[in-house]
């Protein structure tokens, strides 16, 4: 099998209004879902919400009906705990119905509350505990270089995780075998379960840190879907080496009492008044959040 | 002599010259047979090729041998990707570091989801001898036998460590495979059966069923055979498919005897032996001893020093059957 560049398909205006406006739709059906899991964390879904979006309705080439479709572009998912803006994305897509979204965390539900690859197909990985998913989309990324296959390897990762020490084990890996057909794109929203990351255990200089590491380094407004796709694309023109993308994302993006409030990292609207409060702000806002009205 | 003739043993089980050979050769070996056989087999080793012996592997398919570098963690999360992508991963490290230093990654990206990644787990016990106890894996029987979904073979010789590789490339999931750093004798064949899921009986006897896996199994023959020279026959078993664990020869055996000496180069607490008196417990009690190390840690000596003073050897055993067979009802 030829290995074949595939493009990141250009992204029209009009195609970038349509994703705004569904990556907001997520972020509402995503807060459904939590308050009525009553449990879960709401910061990190609601921050990635413009990335999944643009992944599953730009980025990726995939077939919702052939989840397994073997010449899918693999997308791993690292930080298992924001496992619902996957979900809810998904189901947008088509791989599951809107109304399994209920069952999250619940008993007997595909819908776990951290994924496992073999409950839901299309999910790839299985993960929750931290730094895992980074190697593991990087030994997927090996095999298929072996293999010549065409398909392209992304991993979504947080930057809490970027703690442990695994992640950069696979860095050194993915590095020296020029895994040009991976990409990691970092959650860099700062916060972590027990506050912020640069009190906890400072990560910067992160860009440095990578490029150092060997890696072909973008950064970019994580909520800017024409910034992300640009990203993708230029990860794809990237012969000799692996990128990361570092995504500053606004952790609760979209209601402005979970906005980079560590609080929020871990939990859910406690009832119908504080879901309410939030799904009337991201109603309102028809896409545009507190955050860029400031 | 009631050597069981199906076991097809080697002519010279007890003769002086018996060949000797480290079990990992057998791992090295059966890698061969399995690479030419399967090109979707490939060997990552986390910077230890000569000692895990999967050099010869290196040597014969270069394309398919990863060098991770001393990256334990990453060396089974990246395997498991490479199984999500159709691969049937090897790797190879010593047991302490993989399963030992791993394990999380073993479980969440190999045994929950069942990726067909197998783990090779190097100089196990305390017959590595002089590096000490920080080397000498004892735990990692009980580390991977609780996990669900983790098929854990402790094969017995060389040959057998050949086999049990082959059949763990051949079935699909999780696998552990443990095995020895030192030469140990070489006393099955190579129409010994092996069949993972089931134990084989080597010796026949009424008074005391010896069960036993690993390069120990052959203590335990040396054992019965002295036990004999008391006129107490002991059957021996290699249980080396320690899971899935072949339960109806166990208890047959158990059934038969009513009294068990369990041999293994492990802790005690949470080895073979514990699986073995976890069944017994619901099936059939009765009296038990377990032959293995007694909740402590191994030491820097020679590999047959260290036996003797951590009481694995034949007369230790020997010690263990006559207690049972005293505590017999």
């Amino acid at each position: 099998m030829p290995a074949v560049r595939r493009e990141v398909p250009s992204l029209t205006e009009k195609k970038l209004l349509t994703l705004e406006a569904k990556a907001n739709e997520i972020r509402e059906d995503i807060l459904r879902m939590l308050t009525t899991a009553g449990s879960g964390h709401s910061a990190g879904p609601l921050g990635m919400a413009d990335i999944f979006t643009a992944l599953y309705f730009h980025v990726l080439h995939h077939n919702a009906k052939k989840p397994t479709w073997a010449e899918r572009d693999r997308l791993f998912l690292s930080n298992g705990h924001i496992a619902p803006v996957r979900y809810v994305t998904m189901a947008h897509a088509g791989y599951l119905p809107k109304s399994e979204l209920t069952t999250l965390r619940k008993f007997g539900s595909r819908l776990q509350g951290h994924p496992e690859a073999r409950m839901l197909p299309g999910l790839e990985n299985t993960s929750g505990p931290l730094g895992d998913g980074s190697s593991q989309a990087a030994g997927t990324a090996y095999a298929a270089k072996m293999d010549g296959a065409a398909w392209h390897t992304y991993c979504v990762m947080s930057d809490g995780e970027l703690e442990a020490g695994i992640t950069w084990e696979a860095a050194l890996f993915a590095s020296r075998n020029h895994l040009h057909n991976l990409t990691w794109i970092i959650d860099r929203n700062n916060i972590q379960i027990d506050g912020y990351t640069e009190d906890i255990m400072p990560l910067e200089p992160l860009h440095e840190k990578f490029a150092a590491f060997g890696f072909h380094v973008i950064e970019i407004d994580g909520h800017n879907i024409r910034e992300f796709v640009d990203a993708c694309d230029l990860a794809k023109a990237t012969f000799e080496a692996p990128t990361v993308i570092i995504a500053h994302t606004i952790p609760g993006k979209g209601v402005d009492f979970m906005e980079f409030e560590p609080a929020w990292h871990g939990k859910t609207p406690k009832d119908k008044t504080e879901l309410n409060a939030a799904l009337r702000q991201l109603r309102t806002l028809g896409g545009k959040i507190a955050s860029e009205m400031d | 002599m009631p050597i069981n003739a199906a076991a097809k043993l080697s002519r010279k089980l007890f003769a002086k010259d018996i060949p000797e050979l480290p079990t990992r050769n057998g791992f090295g070996d059966g890698l061969l047979l399995l690479g030419a056989k399967n090109e979707k087999v490939v060997v990552l080793c986390a910077d230890l090729t000569e000692s895990t012996r999967v050099d010869a592997f290196k040597k014969a398919f270069p394309e398919r041998f990863v060098q991770m570098g001393v990256s334990e963690q990453s060396l089974a999360a990246i395997a498991a990707g490479m199984a999500l992508a159709g691969k049937i991963p090897f790797i190879a490290s010593y047991a302490c570091f993989s399963p030992g230093r791993n394990w999380e990654q073993i479980r969440t990206t190999i045994a929950l989801p069942e990726t067909n990644v197998k783990i090779a787990g190097a100089h196990s016990g305390v017959s590595v001898g002089p590096d000490g106890a920080t080397h000498q894996m004892t735990e990692d029987i009980a580390l991977m036998r609780v996990l669900p979904n983790m098929t854990v073979l402790v094969p017995c010789d060389a040959i057998e460590t050949r086999k049990a590789t082959v059949a763990a490339g051949e079935m699909h999931g999780p696998v552990y495979i443990r095995f020895a750093r030192e030469k140990s004798p070489v006393f099955t064949t190579e129409k010994s059966p092996f069949a993972i899921g089931k134990a084989n009986i080597l010796r026949t006897g009424n008074d005391v069923a010896i069960i036993a896996c690993g390069p120990l199994v052959y203590e335990a023959l040396l054992a019965a055979r002295d036990l004999a020279k008391m006129g107490v026959e002991a059957t021996v078993i290699n249980n080396a498919s320690v899971k899935p664990m072949d339960e109806v020869t166990i208890l047959a055996a158990a059934k038969r005897c009513k009294a068990v000496v369990t041999v293994e180069e492990a802790q005690a607490a949470g080895g073979m032996g514990s699986a073995v008196c976890e069944l017994l417990a619901s099936e059939f009690p009765c009296p038990v001893e377990r032959i293995g190390l007694q909740d402590v840690f191994g030491q820097s000596g020679t590999p047959r020093e260290l036996l003797e003073h951590y009481r694995l050897t034949a007369p230790w055993i020997v010690k263990a059957a006559q207690r049972v067979i005293k505590m017999k009802r």
